[in-house]
């Protein structure tokens, strides 16, 4: 077979098991990530099948899948949405990033990982998915719920949070000093700043600028918009993952939500092929030996976000079921804490386990976060008196 | 009655309030246009025991049923003196002969003496309606008479 074929075979039949593998997680009312990540494994390095036309294509589209992962992550939330979340919930925020970060980044030290596997594992864990606890929430019908804007500003508050977070980790992996980092660090906060001085006075001259009537202009605008900012933070030294995040941030209103509307095809597509090119380049063979680290992981941080949710909610003056299902809406882990993972990976300054024990994390907890939610109630009887109101008549 | 707002990041908006009987009870607006009914247990007012989507027609029609009760009950209070007057509501259904038709055509007041004070209308009130007014499917007829005018009326609406 010409190379070409060759490639479009593979490529084809890529994408179309994730089809069917999205739709064997649908019917089981499951995120479809984890299935992702297991499809990468199985086509890559030592696994079942080897593909080998496809893994420039799968690259560049991880690229772009990153890219359009953190764009509309920008793009879920107004500015205004993200100052009032960061006024509100910032206890609450400092809390989860505290509680969630220490149990990754405790681990890559003891398992000598350095300072920089320190910082990666740190966000892996601390992380929550916000797509999959989107989807949660609203499958089981707890919208109307009172803990679930508690939920939702802690998802907020980490939406921030990762607007600081990435620069930083983009200058430890690159490698720069102590002084070097702290230079980064400014510079991080001060584009945040201006970024969300900007999106909150000025969002809709952004907005109008990418603007159009018709969708196909739209699509062309907003995606052009998108990987320029990428290319161009990615030549400066910051992530190109951060430039679309801004960019999202920046985008605000009817534009943001339009866009949103019409990038979603485009990011689920990506977004499948970035997690296969993840597990692709994971060597199945390494999970089994850091499979427990990723069990104890799993459990902790179940446990840590639980703590997270219990607190937030009872702050927020909710009774003892909603704080359990606060927690157990944010045990999720999923699509971001494999871009930091991949990120971190594909600069080459982390040890190799890394990728599998945050491919193991991911797989646990993505899985584990909509059980999680689902069986909480029933699970947390015990601690749950029954609350002192009277039934009324 | 207090209405409580909550913005829902990235989704939408809540509106609800608590009722006498200890249950909330309010609306979910979603970012993308639709509506859900949402209604807490009684042992536990933080959740919802349904949270039902409606359509825009759906949401509008329980709109009316529920205002059309409260202005009957106000129009049944303020007859109360009088003997042999009641109010009732009558709904005008897809298949009825006036459907889209002015009020006038069906000669309700000269035929059965009974006078329609308002009509509901997308949780709207349109008081005291003229003939002119056209009747849509779905608009609730808030109506005053006599036992057997209103009888009357209600077979003149369905069957014309």
């Amino acid at each position: 077979m010409d190379p070409l074929a060759q490639t479009l075979v593979e490529l084809g039949a890529v994408v179309f098991c994730l089809g069917l593998l999205a739709r064997l997680a649908g019917r089981i009312g499951m995120s479809p990530i984890p299935f992702y990540l297991l499809g990468g494994l199985a086509f890559g390095a030592g696994g079942i099948i080897k593909l080998e036309g496809m893994h420039e294509f799968a690259h560049l589209s991880g690229e772009i899948g990153v890219i359009l992962l953190l764009l509309m992550l920008g793009l879920e939330y107004t500015a205004a949405e993200l100052f009032t979340g960061l006024r509100r919930s910032w206890q609450a925020g400092v809390l989860d990033l505290v509680l969630n970060f220490l149990p990754g980044a405790g681990l890559a030290l003891l398992l000598g990982w350095g300072g920089v596997g320190a910082m990666v594992m740190g966000g892996v864990t601390y992380i929550s998915s916000s797509g999959i606890a989107a989807k949660v929430i609203t499958d089981l019908g707890r919208l109307g719920n009172r803990e679930t804007p508690v939920v939702l500003s802690i998802l907020v508050f980490e939406d921030l949070a990762m607007a600081v977070y990435l620069p930083i980790l983009t200058a430890t992996l690159a490698g720069v000093g102590f002084l070097g980092g702290l230079t980064t660090v400014a510079i991080a906060l001060a584009v945040v700043t201006v970024v969300l001085m900007v999106a909150l006075r000025h969002g809709h001259h952004v907005s109008k600028a990418v603007h159009s009537e018709n969708s196909e202009v739209f699509l062309l605008n907003v995606l052009g918009a998108a990987l320029l900012v990428a290319g161009a933070a990615s030549a400066m030294q910051v992530s190109a993952a951060v430039g679309a995040f801004m960019l999202g941030i920046a985008i605000s209103g009817s534009t943001a939500h339009n866009a949103t509307l019409i990038l979603e095809p485009l990011r689920d597509l990506f977004a499948a092929i970035f997690f296969v090119a993840f597990g692709l380049n994971t060597d199945p063979s390494a999970i089994p030996p850091v499979l427990g680290w990723a069990l104890v992981l799993a459990v902790a941080t179940a446990g840590t976000k639980m703590m997270t949710g219990i607190w937030a909610a009872r702050h927020a003056g909710i009774a003892r079921p909603g704080r359990f299902r606060a927690g157990a809406a944010l045990v999720a882990r999923g699509e971001f804490s494999i871009v930091i993972a991949g990120l971190a990976v594909a600069s080459g300054a982390v040890p190799h386990q890394l990728a599998a024990l945050a491919t193991a994390y991911v797989l646990l907890m993505a899985v584990m976060g909509p059980l999680a939610a689902r069986y909480v109630e029933p699970l947390a009887k015990p601690f749950i008196r029954r609350p002192a109101v009277a039934p009324q008549p | 009655m207090n209405v409580d707002e909550t913005n829902l990041p990235g989704l939408g908006r809540r509106k609800d309030f608590m009722t006498a009987s200890g249950r909330r009870i309010g609306v979910v607006e979603l970012r993308e246009g639709q509506t859900e009914l949402i209604v807490s247990t009684w042992d536990d007012p933080d959740t919802c025991q349904a949270s039902i989507p409606l359509t825009s027609d759906e949401a509008a029609t329980l709109g009316n049923l529920l205002g059309g009760m409260h202005l009957a009950m106000k129009l049944a209070e303020e007859h109360k003196d009088v003997p042999g007057i009641v109010t009732r509501q009558f709904s005008i259904a897809a298949d009825s002969p006036f459907q889209n038709q002015p009020m006038g055509k069906a000669c309700i007041r000269t035929r059965c003496g009974v006078s329609i004070v308002a009509i509901m209308r997308e949780g709207e009130v349109l008081p005291s309606p003229g003939p002119d007014v056209v009747l849509h499917p779905g608009d609730l007829l808030v109506a005053v008479g006599t036992q057997e005018g209103l009888d009357s009326a209600a077979e003149i609406l369905r069957h014309g």
